[in-house]
Formats: C-alpha cells, structure tokens, sequence
C-alpha cells in the first residue's frame, strides 16, 4: 500500500476540466505524485489520460474555452498551479513535458536542446554548451550527438529525437517531468532505452506518464492510476494493481478483456 | 510450420474466389483508364496554356529584337523611336516597386501574423478574412479610383511614386496576408506546443518558431505579389501617372549629408506597362517595335522574380520537414 512517508511533490484535488464545446473530460480526479517516483496513468482510449496530463502544464490555456475547477497543488511551495494569477509560462518552467511523437524544432540538435534556456534569457555560450551536453548525457545522447550538434535535429533516428525531446525536457532542470505515451512511435528497442532512462530520471524529478502498454507501465512505474470516463477508478502502487487490484474493472483492464 | 492436422487434404480453393480475382483486376483496369485519361486531358490543358505564352513571347521577341541593346535601357522615351529607350520606366517601376515592398511586406506580414497568431476566432474574425481573400479579387481599377480619391485628392499626395507606391501596395497586401496566413498555418500544432512547452510566451514562439518557418512561404508570396504590381496598369494610369517622362526623379542616395533624400518620393514618374502602352498607342509602327521589346522584357523579369520564388521556396524548405 502507499506508503505515507514518502513526500508528495503535487497533487490533484477533486480536478474537473472541460473541453470548450462543454466537453466534461475529467471528472473530480484526486490523486497525488510522489517525489521522485513515477506515476503511470492508464485506461482505454479516450478516458482522458491525455487531458490530465495536459492540465499539469496548463497546456490547455492554448485553446480558447477550456475550463479547470479544482487544483493542482504543488509542493513543498504549496502552489494552485490551476488559480488565476498563477501565469502558466511560470507553471511550465517547473514542468515539462515528453509528447506522443517526437517533435524537435527544425533546427540544429544544439538550438534544440538550448531552446529552453534560451527563452529563460541565457545567452551565455560557456554556460549554455554545458547545460546542453549534461542534458544529452542526462538523455543517453550525448554519444551519438557529440559530434553533429550542429546538424539538424530531423536528421535523428525517431528514437534519438525522441531522446533529443527528453533532453530539451530536461536542460531547464524541472521539477516534474509529464511523458504522453513516448515510446508509441518507437521500437522494442528505443523504447526500452527510454524506460531506463525514465528510471533514472526518477533520481532528479518526479514523473508521470502515460502509457497503452500495460508491460510498460508495470515494468517503470512505481504507482499507476487507471482512468475509465474521465474518472479515476483505481490508484495504488503498481505492484498491488498489477497483482490484486480492488476494483473488477480495473483487472478486466489490465488483463485485456477489456479496453 | 505445419500443424499435424494440416496434412489431410486441404480443399481446393472455391471458383468463385477466382472469379472475383477476376472482376477485382478488371475493376483496377478500369480505375487505370480513368488516370491515364485525366493525365491526357490535364497534360493538354497544360501544353495548351503554355504553347499560348510561348507564341505571345516568341511573337514580341521577333517584333521586338532589334531594340535588344543597352541603348533602349538608357535612353529616355524620344520623338525618334529608334532611339527612344526605356531609362525613365524602368527607373520608374523600380522606385514604384520600392515603396511597394516597403507598405505591403510590413503590413501584410503584420496583419497576417495577427490575424493568425493572436486576434480571437470568433465571427468578427471570420468576417475579416473572407474580405481579405475577397479583396484578393478586386478589378485593380478599383483601387485605382481609390487611391485617386484617397492619395491624390484628399491626402494631396499628388500624382507620385509614392501614390503609385501605396496604391500598389494596398493592391498586393491581400497577397502578402494570405501567403502569410497560409505559411503559418502549416506550421504543425506539435512544434507550438513544443515551444510552449519549455516556457515560451507568445511572442517567443512567433518569433522564435512562426516567423523563422513561414519566412520562405511568405516570401514567395511577396515576390508573386511584386510581379503582378509590376504589369500593372490600370490603377497607375488612374491616378494620373504621365505617360512621356524624360527626366529622372531626384536620386535617393546623394553625396551631402544626410546622404538620404525623399524627394524622389513626390516626383512624377512613369513606369514599364505605362511606356509600353504609351508607343502601342501611337500610330507609326516604329514605335511599336519598341512596345514590343518592352513587352519581352516585362514577361522576362516577371518569369525571372517567379522563378526566384520557386526556388527561395526550395531551398528554404528543405531544412523544414512536415
Ligand atoms: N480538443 C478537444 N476538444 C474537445 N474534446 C476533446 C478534445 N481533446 C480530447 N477531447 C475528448 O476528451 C476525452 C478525453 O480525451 P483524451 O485525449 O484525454 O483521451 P486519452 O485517454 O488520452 O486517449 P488516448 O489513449 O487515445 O490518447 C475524449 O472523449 C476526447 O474525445
Ligand atoms: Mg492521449
């Protein structure tokens, strides 16, 4: 069971969200991230895994319409990262964010990685090519990259330049790091690179991913939420879902009679 | 691998199978006839359309030829039309085409980047951008007109450069929006987020990203814009621009501090279309020898700015994959 000790870096309390058209997504989701630990989310398509995910970066702002109620509390700062005055440019320099399919910027592998600090107004050259050569090592790029930073970053493999995402992820030192399904457009292989790196990761920053593949989410995660509707059916250390989950649906899920 | 019970006899596959087989290679057969007939039709239509702008080239070349010298481009218009050249026209549309770029690429790209970027979608914005494309269809002696009331009567801006400047640039700004727009919209969602994602604001992203992926899109839209001003004829002539000028506007850069003067701005002017329209009108056919030569040469930088274009597309995008 959850073991009470471990510090909570942020949690969702009682989260609705609404998609412009009226669109009711998540529906009172409560749930915490542990500190350096990774948090799976999983379910069926569509239950709004992505939705939640996407709150946590207030990536939802983008689109005109959308509507948070609740909060999202981050620690040890106590921050509604959701409340009105926070500005969500302040809320995504502490989070960020991995998407589905790799998607760098058509620029050099270094610009790439820069970007983030760059937009935080360092300009310094010494500063900067340490910054990004600690986040490709941190990425488990930085050997293949070493020596074409200044290529362009579509000339990677899908799975280099998804580790090249990691790395512009990780260069501005967040405090949570949000993957939508990172390994989806990837091979066994790639894919496997990715959760090792995520376990490492997890020494420096708390995590949360989402995930399809149930062998993944058991495989990485130290606890997993499922989602079913836009509720959250069952949370609990990944080892009690995977092995005696409390709710029939939830087992139904995960051994695939349905979903 | 064969499974034990697959050694009994499997059954032979059913006729009817084999009779789809059939109609299926029949049907793509007919599927083929149709592409193959759209290719004929569209590679006449295309022949056709080109082998007209090839007559009409080759037809002002022949006409035209003998005025193929420097001489034509450094003479000014003359009574003699051996020796009438071109020197106030092109310098004309030169500074015509000027003032042009410099109202229609800050404006429009301006324009373009906010409707896009950060003006709300709602019906206000929608109204706004079927007038932009509608505008985009305008009879270019409309803005003619305009610009006579507009520029020349009530701003008094007289029959200038720089009336025929703006006036240009108001007729090609539809252009530079649209291409804008367009470009900027194919810049995918997942690169925005992207961006946005690290803790860029809005202006980082349009500068940043927007501007640096759209700039050849853009750019391409503003040199087509440019090769239409410069045939345009209509609303020069509406606005009053002399059709037999031999003399050269004041020159802009000048060797006295401040080294920049404006009063080429405000100078009358004459420009390609013009001349050429000018010498067609007359009745000996000498002079339209050199219509002809000037007609040649329009097209010519016209093909020459298009073609640039193309080619600034290219190589632009062959860094930006999506
Ligand atoms: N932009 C949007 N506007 C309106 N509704 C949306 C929007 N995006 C998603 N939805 C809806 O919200 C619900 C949750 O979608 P979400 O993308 O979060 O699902 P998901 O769990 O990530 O699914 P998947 O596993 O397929 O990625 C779905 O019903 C979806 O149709
Ligand atoms: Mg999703």
């Amino acid at each position: 069971m959850i073991k009470p000790t471990t510090p909570i870096k942020a949690e969702s309390r009682n989260l609705n969200f609404f998609y412009n058209g009226g669109n009711h997504a998540l529906k009172s989701v409560s749930m915490p991230l542990y500190e350096n630990k990774i948090t799976a989310l999983i379910g069926p398509s569509g239950c709004g895994k992505s939705t939640f995910l996407r709150c946590f970066n207030r990536m939802h702002d983008l689109y005109p319409g959308n509507k948070y109620q609740g909060e999202i509390v981050m620690h040890p700062d106590n921050t509604n990262i959701l409340e009105q005055g926070v500005d969500p440019i302040e809320v995504r320099m502490r989070i960020s964010m991995v998407f589905q399919k790799p998607n760098p910027f058509p620029k050099s592998i270094y610009e790439n990685v820069a970007y983030g600090l760059r937009v935080r107004g360092e300009n310094n050259k010494r500063m900067l090519d340490d910054k990004v050569e600690e986040a490709l090592k941190g990425a488990a790029l930085w050997n293949e990259a070493k020596d074409r930073l200044q290529d362009l970053a579509f000339n990677l493999s899908g799975g280099q330049q998804q580790r090249l995402c990691i790395a512009r992820a990780l260069a501005t030192d967040p405090e949570i790091m949000l993957f939508d399904e990172p390994t989806s457009a990837l091979d066994p292989i790639a894919t496997a690179n990715i959760e090792e790196l995520m376990s490492e990761l997890k020494q420096k920053l708390t995590i949360l991913v989402v995930t399809h593949n149930m062998q993944q989410a058991a495989r990485v995660s130290d606890y997993t939420a499922y989602m079913y509707l836009g509720e959250l059916m069952e949370y609990d250390d990944t080892n009690t879902i995977f092995t005696r989950p409390s709710r029939k649906e939830t087992e139904d899920y995960i051994t695939g009679k349905f979903g | 691998m064969m499974s034990t019970n697959m050694t009994t006899e499997t059954p032979p596959a059913p006729a009817s199978a084999l009779k789809n087989l059939g109609e299926v290679r029949a049907m793509i057969k007919r599927h083929k006839l149709n592409d193959y007939m759209f290719s004929l039709i569209g590679l006449l239509a295309l022949t056709l359309a080109l082998l007209t702008l090839l007559t009409l080239f080759t037809d002002l070349v022949m006409d035209g030829y003998q005025r193929f010298n420097m001489e034509f481009l450094t003479e000014f218009p003359s009574r003699r039309a051996a020796h009438a050249g071109l020197l106030s026209a092109w310098v004309g549309s030169a500074l015509v085409m000027l003032v042009t770029f410099l109202v229609a690429v800050p404006m429009g790209v301006a324009a373009g980047l906010y409707l896009e970027e950060y003006a709300p979608k709602n019906w206000f914005s929608d109204l706004i951008e079927i007038n932009v494309t509608n505008l985009a269809g305008v009879p270019s002696i409309v803005y003619g007109l305009l610009a006579l009331g507009l520029f020349v009567y009530i701003l008094d801006l007289g029959q200038s450069i720089l009336t025929a400047g703006l006036t240009l640039g108001l007729l090609i700004l539809p252009i530079v929006i649209v291409s804008t727009r367009e470009s900027i919209r194919a810049i995918p969602i997942a690169i925005r987020e992207a961006a946005y994602a690290v803790g860029a604001t809005k202006w980082q992203v349009v500068y940043d990203h927007v501007l640096k992926y759209s700039y050849g899109g853009i750019l391409t839209g503003v040199i087509i814009g440019m090769a239409r001003a410069l045939g345009e004829t209509a609303p020069i002539i509406t606005i009053g621009a002399l059709t037999f000028i031999a003399f050269l506007p004041p020159t802009p850069v000048t060797d006295v501090a401040p080294f920049i003067n404006f009063e080429w701005l405000s100078s009358g002017f004459t420009v390609l279309p013009i001349q050429m329209f000018n010498w067609l009108s007359r009745p000996d056919h000498a002079f339209h020898i050199n219509a002809a030569a000037t007609g040649a040469i329009i097209i010519v930088v016209t093909l020459l700015m298009n073609g640039t274009a193309i080619y600034l597309r290219y190589k632009i995008r062959k860094n930006i994959k999506w």
